[in-house]
């Protein structure tokens, strides 16, 4: 018999019981639903992280000094990371494309009355393309400036306007800390990231914040940027080799820094997800299985309740495999749709949830799949055993049954 | 047409082993209309169920057509039923929540090859119910339930049209016009056996074959 038909004949009967077959499609529709919603958080979860993960930059390893076991922010950071560190790892190192020590500190900035506390951040010109910065106006400070601690400063985009509002800013002199500045340049802003505002910093040479604005002997973080179609995790391990020599650690000590690969955060965040997505779909599978035997139920009292009907069918000519074929597509027509209407109930959840908060859950097209094909599989499942026992009807006894 | 010979089936019945067919041997020739007749209890309903492929003899062979039928497997059975053999039943037994062109392509459903609606048509016209092919059992009367089932009877062109008391259920004048259908079909060269107890509807027949404690009196 044509499927066509059979679907003809499985949605008629199917509508001719609409309210007891939208109970037994409950918890299919509920199951599918939550899945769907769950897995467009963890997708849209995943996505943000992503976002704000490579917008710190490309074949990017983070140096930082290692904790100093308890303490407070500053005071737990150990201050045994050094700009001959730095030299050592560009020196011993050829697959390192470029490199930029870092220092940074909260700070007050002051341009004629204006006034506002920013970030100063002491940098190699190298920093810019490493962290995928681009200056808009004016120009980076040089490597001459940097070496003669010139008093040179390029201003996000957000401080520039804090202190200057609409005005010129180019050549202006800022205070830094009471410490004159020239505004060479202002950055092209990449937008809050949550939680740190990327626009809202001031760049000034290493040298000259190291000496004359943060007081600091030591550095706080190395930022290395590896060659095109290097192997980021290579350099990880010779750094930390370098490192572990140049600070005269024994074979039996532990690494007093730490060399972060961005890849491996990128990763952190997929695992992470992964596992979510999976606790979901745990979930889910149990309320699909609760809904499938709510449909096995259904087809049991539709087979009973049809008896006579399949034994004519038999009696005109239908085999065994044309009653289970029916009864089967039955089943899988009611999980389908169930499972339809419990995607569309998710997508609405996770459209409703985007329009009234800020975060975007993201409902990806193979969840979807997902999510009918496993309804449709619970069909089958549990469809069969109903539909079987439909198939093994005796003729006579099932034209008989009253 | 139908061949049959020392047919025997065997009913377990409270822990008793009955025999309701006890050697029924059997022939009717093609284009022949012939009556099953008996009381209840008999045996009838088992030979027509045998006659109409629905179940097999514990022992004895069926030729129908010339062919064995009685040692065939369920689908060889379904096939037999669906190609050679028209039944028609007391309460007719349309499916609800179809219409009467529908029912009378079921049939045509199960026999594998492409469904014409329009040999459903043709079947319906020739019983008289062009009108109302459109119509869910439901909203039509019992003569013209009747009617549709000897439509979906006859769709696949069988040898053969089956009848189990086929007026049974209906008011004499409404029988006697279905009567009259299974002579017209019969005129057409079609084989019409009609399982009944009663003896004004077997007269209709042109032979009548009594039954009695599973086996046929003569």
């Amino acid at each position: 018999m044509m499927i066509w038909v059979i679907l003809k004949v499985a949605i008629r009967s199917l509508w001719a019981n609409r309210l007891r077959s939208v109970l037994a499609m409950l918890g299919i529709i509920i199951g599918v639903a939550a899945v769907i919603f769950v897995l467009a958080l963890v997708a849209g979860a995943k996505r943000q992280v992503m976002a704000r993960i490579t917008a710190l930059g490309t074949n990017l390893l983070v140096i930082s000094p290692g904790q100093r076991g308890t303490g407070g922010v500053m005071s737990g950071t150990q201050q045994n990371l050094t700009l001959d560190d730095a030299m050592a790892l560009l020196q011993g190192i050829p697959t390192i494309r470029d490199l930029t020590p870092v220092v940074r500190g909260s700070v007050q900035v002051k341009h004629l009355n204006r006034n506002t506390r920013s970030n100063v951040l002491g940098t190699a010109v190298t920093y810019l393309p490493i962290r995928d910065y681009e200056v808009e106006f004016g120009r980076a400070f040089s490597e001459a400036e940097t070496d003669a601690a010139a008093r040179v400063a390029v201003l996000g985009p957000t401080t520039a306007d804090n202190l200057f509002g609409g005005e010129d800013r180019i050549g202006k002199i800022i205070k830094i800390k009471g410490i004159s500045f020239r505004v060479v340049g202002i950055l092209k802003a990449k937008g809050d990231q949550g939680f740190f505002n990327p626009d809202d910093q001031i760049l000034v040479p290493y040298s000259t914040a190291m000496r004359q604005v943060l007081g600091l002997d030591y550095i706080q973080e190395i930022d290395v940027r590896a060659r095109e179609g290097e192997d980021l995790s290579a350099i990880q391990a010779q750094a930390t080799k370098i490192l572990r020599h140049r600070h005269r650690l024994l074979e039996s000590e532990a690494n007093d820094f730490f060399v972060r690969n961005q890849a491996e955060m990128l990763r952190t965040a997929g695992d992470i997800s992964q596992v979510l997505a999976l606790l979901a779909g745990g979930v889910a599978g149990i309320s699909l299985l609760v809904g499938g035997i709510g449909i096995m139920n259904i087809m049991l009292v539709t087979v009973t309740e049809r008896t006579r009907e399949i034994g004519v069918r038999k009696a005109i000519g239908a085999r065994e495999r044309d009653i289970l074929r029916q009864f089967l597509i039955e089943a899988v027509v009611m999980s389908g749709s169930g499972g339809a209407i419990g995607v569309a109930f998710g997508v609405a959840l996770a459209t409703i949830l985007a329009s009234v908060t800020t975060f975007q859950p993201y409902v990806r097209p193979e969840s979807v799949a997902l999510a009918l094909g496993f309804a449709a599989a619970v069909g089958v499942f549990f469809g069969y055993y109903p539909a079987r026992r439909a198939a093994k009807l005796d003729p006579i006894e099932a034209l008989r049954y009253e | 047409m139908i061949d049959a010979i020392g047919l025997i089936k065997k009913y377990e019945l409270g822990g008793q082993t009955v025999r309701a067919l006890d050697g029924v041997n059997l022939r009717i020739a093609a284009g022949e209309m012939v009556a099953i007749r008996g009381p209840s209890g008999s045996g009838k309903s088992t030979l027509m169920n045998i006659l109409g492929c629905l179940d097999r003899c514990d022992a004895g062979t069926y030729r129908l057509g010339g062919e064995d039928v009685s040692r065939m497997n369920k689908d060889a059975l379904a096939r037999v039923r669906n190609r050679r053999i028209g039944f028609v039943f007391q309460n007719f037994n349309l499916l609800p929540r179809m219409t009467a062109l529908e029912n009378v392509e079921l049939p045509l459903l199960y026999s594998g090859g492409r469904a014409t609606k329009q040999q459903a048509v043709t079947a319906l016209e020739s019983v008289g119910l062009a009108d109302r092919m459109h119509h869910q059992p439901n909203q039509l009367s019992g003569g013209q339930r009747q009617r549709v089932a000897i439509a979906r009877a006859v769709v696949t062109d069988p040898a053969i049209v089956l009848a189990d008391e086929p007026t049974g259920a209906l008011d004499s004048h409404t029988g006697e016009e279905i009567l009259a259908l299974f002579k017209g079909l019969n005129a057409q060269g079609r084989t019409i056996i009609v399982v009944t107890h009663d003896a004004a509807v077997a007269g209709h027949c042109a032979r009548e074959i009594y039954m009695m404690d599973g086996k046929v009196r003569t």
